[in-house]
């Protein structure tokens, strides 16, 4: 499945059409509610009361099952996000190599605390445990793009790279 | 399934392999304590964690609700370590349940707090945390307090499982853990339909009725069994009372119906009881206005002024509407009265409105005019034909039956109506036919059936008669020539004729879709032939199901509220039938068939009915072409009516008595699936009210006839003696679930389906049907189809429902429901008013811009005096069974600037 949160922005009316093609392609699939809610998290960034009762529509499911998945998973937001997502791990190997450290320079530089956007949209930070690249621990995820063997001293250099 | 041995706290017990340790506990009378499990509803999620059991050889405790037995096992409930194992559990759970029993209206009836009780939990050893949710009270029957949640899910499989709403799921995780609401929405503006189901489960204070709240504890109420009164499903239920009020409706899980499910109406619909505009004395009125008068004023009046007509211008003039809201005895009692005291057979009620083409229809096809099959039956059927009946409305216990037939039993079901109901959702195939051309789409269905050699011939050869000459009919329906009439494809006429021949068993069931036309009576027996020619009548689980609207319409018919019936359906035309009642009533009886409802009004109109007596029915709201029927009753002469409510048609009467609810008197109704259940008497007549029956026979007093009761059970054995169907119904024998008629004799254990072996007339007769179009279609100046009905929330004329509070809340307003197309060719946006006008009257009211509307179609319900329906309606009747046509007339629809 292709993310398109890096694309040119599109219209509200765009997004719909492309959650919905998606959507209708899977049509009886047993267990695509997750894929779907996936990609509709990528088309609008976050999965509002709308995007969520539109799936649940267009699924015809209960807006009730669909709205349990989405709170369920800590990866499902329902708040917009910044232009960019920093998700530092915390799994047991980073942890070991100094991430809280880098989180709280991360914390201190932006100003923001887990789970929250910077007033300008630029950045949002979230946290997860284990990003499964534990061979360059300690690592951060920015967007889709892995930072590993990451230092306080290195943050400021890589955040410049996303506008 | 194989027997096995176990040993239960020292006790030793055969049981079946499989059988789970809590069933196997309950079996051997010893209590494990639960929250979450509901075993009897098949609901077992081990969640809890408070049925945990000591089995021996074990190294954990294991989970009662889920662990089945085995050869040998050795079990022990309530040992130190699993006493141990639920405190903990308990433990955890009250570190942010809020410890306010003193003011929790479960207090008494809380599992929580019986279990802290037993294992002597003061206070949890893990602190205390913060759980403070806000409080939803945003429904007005249901309050969720989501911070005594235990999160059992019991709510959560009601509402998906049972009722199939899917309005609540558990959402969130964690510490964070709550059960949502759709979206996480107030529970008002999800898709929750307030049946209050999820309150019947709830083991703790999260889910509380809120009309009951601070009205008493739960040890302060004493519980009286009872029918509801609403629908034709027959739920039983409690009726909680303190102080000589009914608080509030709890679930009976003894109710052989409905076990412990209820509806919106049957759960929260019981406030118009105590309501302050009950009428409370006999009023009369003079000069224009009522005035307050006594029983004897009252009684003294009625008597001179029948007595008077009836000298003047011969019984005939004179006529009585019984009421299917009323008992079986008073049913009875009336038209006793009207036939014996009165003289005439002018006796009638809604039923001619409802369902008098069923009667007529399926008594000339079968012999007897009722559901074949018993409610719990449409679950087991293969399929299902559904037509013209928005069951989950109108019918919501019943709907469920058909939900679990589909979802948990895989029959098919095919939906033939012209509204996207809900069940559509449920359908393999949805016929949408053009309201009003019903024969022609069965006589498709069968032209398949027969031309795909699908048909049952050993049924037809064997049980039926009048075979070949349908069969001629039936042959120039081809699928194509119904397809250009209905408008439901030719393809799919085929796949559900398919459907319908091969399954194993399919039920048809039906309501006023079917019935409520000038060719209802048609249409039932096309009903009949379809079942007879596919060999589906006769047997367990299929048959032909007409589903009666009101809770005792069908006991108002069987005890001969019918001009051309007494009580069984004994023929008033019949000589020794006359006989035998004259015999025992001993007076001389009239042996012609007296007018239908519809007629009487017009007899009213032109002066040829001179006195009625109406109990408990409203026909200036429920007849069709209002102005015409109001115009009637404002001539008769001398009106007289008893209710509860000033109804529509009480305003119009000379002599106003009061009546009592279902839950001040004693009595029997028959459900829809032919059940003699008792109503009980819970609470005494309030003011100077009566129950119905006392009328009756203190008014018969009065004119010189001894009838004289002390109380509905002698009335029963009266017509037990009189009624062959019911000669075995005694009151002593309807306690435990009532008995289902015909019940002939007191050793007789009821009947559950009918026709079996032998149809009541003999041989099942085949009537050739010809497609007729509908009395009036659309045309220029005319151009929609107008179409009625009922909707969940209130019941027919709603002189109850729109007095209930919480009900009228929720469904406030009439509504026009209209095709997205139609509304925007009308330029009209969902919410602006509309005039609905017909030939015979218009009225306003709001548009609900609806896909359940076909294009062409507009829909209303009848409810609402202050846009009635029946303003518009057409009064063309069925020829054979006089059933107005309400279902299809035409109108006209102008935006209101």
């Amino acid at each position: 499945m292709e993310c398109l949160c890096n694309e040119k922005e599109l219209t509200d009316e765009q997004k719909y059409k492309q959650l919905k093609e998606f959507i209708k392609e899977n049509q009886g699939k047993r267990g695509y509610l997750i894929p779907v809610l996936h990609l509709a998290q990528g088309i609008f960034g976050y999965l509002p009361r709308e995007v969520q009762n539109f799936v649940a529509k267009e699924m015809d499911i209960p807006v009730s099952m669909v709205t349990g998945v989405v709170t369920f998973y800590s990866y499902f937001r329902t708040f917009p996000t910044g232009r960019h997502t920093i998700t530092v791990c915390l799994g047991t190997a980073c942890y070991v190599r100094g991430a809280k450290k880098i989180l709280e320079e991360l914390e201190d530089q932006l100003g923001i605390k887990i789970g929250e956007t910077t007033e300008d949209r630029r950045f949002s930070i979230r946290v997860q445990r284990c990003l499964g690249s534990c061979g360059l621990a300690p690592v951060i995820m920015i967007d889709k793009d892995i930072h590993g063997r990451m230092t306080a001293k290195k943050l400021g250099a890589i955040l410049e790279e996303y506008k | 399934m194989a027997l096995v041995h176990i040993t239960i706290d020292n006790q030793k017990l055969e049981i079946e392999e499989g059988t789970t340790i809590l069933e196997a506990a309950q079996k051997a009378g010893i209590k494990i304590p639960t929250l979450c499990a509901m075993p009897e509803l098949g609901f077992k999620p081990g969640s809890c964690r408070v049925c945990m059991v000591e089995v021996e050889g074990l190294p954990n405790l294991a989970a009662s609700c889920v662990y089945p037995v085995r050869e040998g096992i050795v079990i022990h409930t309530h040992s130190e370590r699993t006493r141990q194992a639920r405190k903990v559990v308990l433990e955890l759970l009250l570190t942010d349940h809020p410890l306010d029993c003193m003011t929790c209206e479960k207090n008494g009836d809380c599992t929580l707090q019986d279990l802290a009780y037993e294992l002597g939990v003061k206070e949890s050893r893990f602190g205390r945390g913060e759980k403070k949710l806000p409080l939803d009270e945003s429904n007005p029957f249901i309050v969720r307090d989501l911070s005594k949640c235990v999160l059992c899910g019991r709510c959560v499989e009601m509402c998906n499982e049972i009722q199939q709403t899917y309005a609540l799921n558990v959402g969130y995780r964690g510490s964070k853990t709550k059960i949502i609401a759709d979206g996480d929405s107030d529970l008002r503006y999800s898709e929750c339909v307030s049946c209050g189901q999820c309150i019947a489960v709830c083991p703790v204070g999260a889910l509380i009725d809120k009309n009951a709240q601070g009205k008493g504890r739960t040890w302060e109420f004493s519980r009286v069994k009872t029918t509801c009164n609403y629908c034709g499903c027959g739920c039983n239920f409690d009726f909680n009372v303190k102080e000589g009020k009914v608080v509030k409706v709890t679930s009976n899980p003894q109710s052989v119906v409905n076990g412990i499910n209820l509806c919106v109406k049957g759960r929260f619909g019981y406030d118009y009881i105590h309501r302050e505009d009950r009428l409370a004395t006999p009023l009369i009125k003079k000069k224009g206005k009522f005035e307050e008068a006594s029983w004897e004023e009252a009684y003294q009046l009625i008597s001179d002024k029948f007595t008077q007509i009836k000298r003047e211008s011969g019984s005939d003039s004179l006529a009585v509407l019984s009421s299917a809201k009323c008992t079986n005895e008073e049913n009875y009692l009336l038209m006793k009265f009207s036939r014996a005291i009165l003289g005439t057979n002018n006796v009638d009620h809604c039923a001619r409105l409802c369902h008098s083409s069923t009667v007529a229809g399926l008594a000339q096809a079968f012999g007897s005019g009722a559901m074949t099959n018993s409610i719990k039956e449409i679950a087991e059927a293969s399929a299902i034909y559904l037509t013209g009946s928005n069951t989950t409305e109108n019918h919501p216990i019943i709907a469920l039956e058909i939900k679990k037939a589909v979802t948990k039993k895989g029959a098919k079901l095919i939906v033939a109506d012209p509204r996207e109901i809900e069940l559509v959702k449920y359908a393999t195939l949805w016929l949408r036919q053009r309201p009003g051309t019903d024969v022609a789409l069965f006589n498709g269905l069968m032209n398949v059936i027969i031309t795909e050699g699908l048909e049952d011939k050993e049924f037809i050869a064997q049980r039926t008669e009048g075979y070949e000459e349908f069969k001629n009919t039936v042959l120039r329906y081809t699928p194509e020539v119904v397809e250009k009439i209905t408008g439901v494809p030719a393809e799919d006429i085929k796949k559900a004729a398919r459907i319908y021949a091969t399954a194993p068993t399919t039920s048809l069931i039906y309501s006023m879709g079917i019935t409520q036309h000038t060719t209802g009576t048609d249409n039932v027996l096309c009903t009949a032939n379809i079942a007879m020619l596919t060999g589906n009548v006769g047997k367990e689980n299929t048959g032909v199901n007409p589903l009666r609207g009101q809770s005792n319409v069908q006991g108002a018919c069987d005890l001969g509220a019918l001009p051309n019936f007494y009580s069984g359906y004994q023929k008033v035309t019949d000589t020794s039938v006359k006989d035998k009642f004259s015999k025992a009533w001993g007076v001389d009886l009239s042996d012609q068939e007296g007018l239908t409802v519809v007629e009487i009004l017009n007899a009213a109109y032109e002066g040829k009915i001179r006195g009625l007596f109406i109990m408990a029915e409203n026909p200036a709201m429920s007849d069709p072409d209002l102005n015409h029927a109001r115009e009637a009753l404002k001539r008769t002469e001398f009106l007289v009516v008893s209710d509860i409510f000033m109804s529509e048609t009480a305003e119009l009467a000379d002599v106003v008595l009061p009546g009592v609810t279902v839950a001040e008197k004693d009595g029997t109704i028959t459900n829809t699936e032919r059940r003699v259940q008792r109503v009980r008497k819970t609470i005494e007549p309030l003011a100077d009210s009566k129950p119905e029956w006392q009328i009756i026979c203190e008014l018969a007093q009065k004119m010189g006839y001894k009838m004289n009761y002390n109380h509905p059970g002698e009335i029963m054995e009266e017509i037990a003696q009189l009624t062959p169907i019911y000669g075995g119904i005694h009151y002593n024998r309807l306690d435990d679930g009532g008995l289902q008629w015909p019940c002939p004799d007191a050793h007789h254990p009821g009947t559950k389906y009918l026709h079996k072996d032998k149809f009541s007339r003999g041989k099942g007769k085949f009537f050739a049907v010809e497609y007729k179009e509908a009395a009036e279609l659309p045309d220029e100046e005319y151009p929609f189809i107008f179409t009625t009905g009922r909707v969940l929330y209130h019941f027919h004329t709603g002189t109850i429902t729109r007095r209930s509070k919480g009900l009228n809340e929720i469904y406030p307003e009439p509504l026009v429901e209209i095709n997205p197309q139609d509304a925007e060719e009308l330029k009209v946006k969902e919410g602006e008013l509309v005039e609905v006008a017909s030939r015979r009257g218009k009225i306003r009211a709001k548009v609900q811009v609806t896909e359940k509307s076909g294009k062409g179609v507009v829909f209303m319900s009848f409810h609402f005096r202050e846009a009635a329906a029946n303003l518009l309606t057409n009064a063309a009747l069925d020829p054979v069974s006089k059933i107005p046509e309400y279902k299809v007339c035409a109108v006209k629809v102008q935006k209101i600037a």
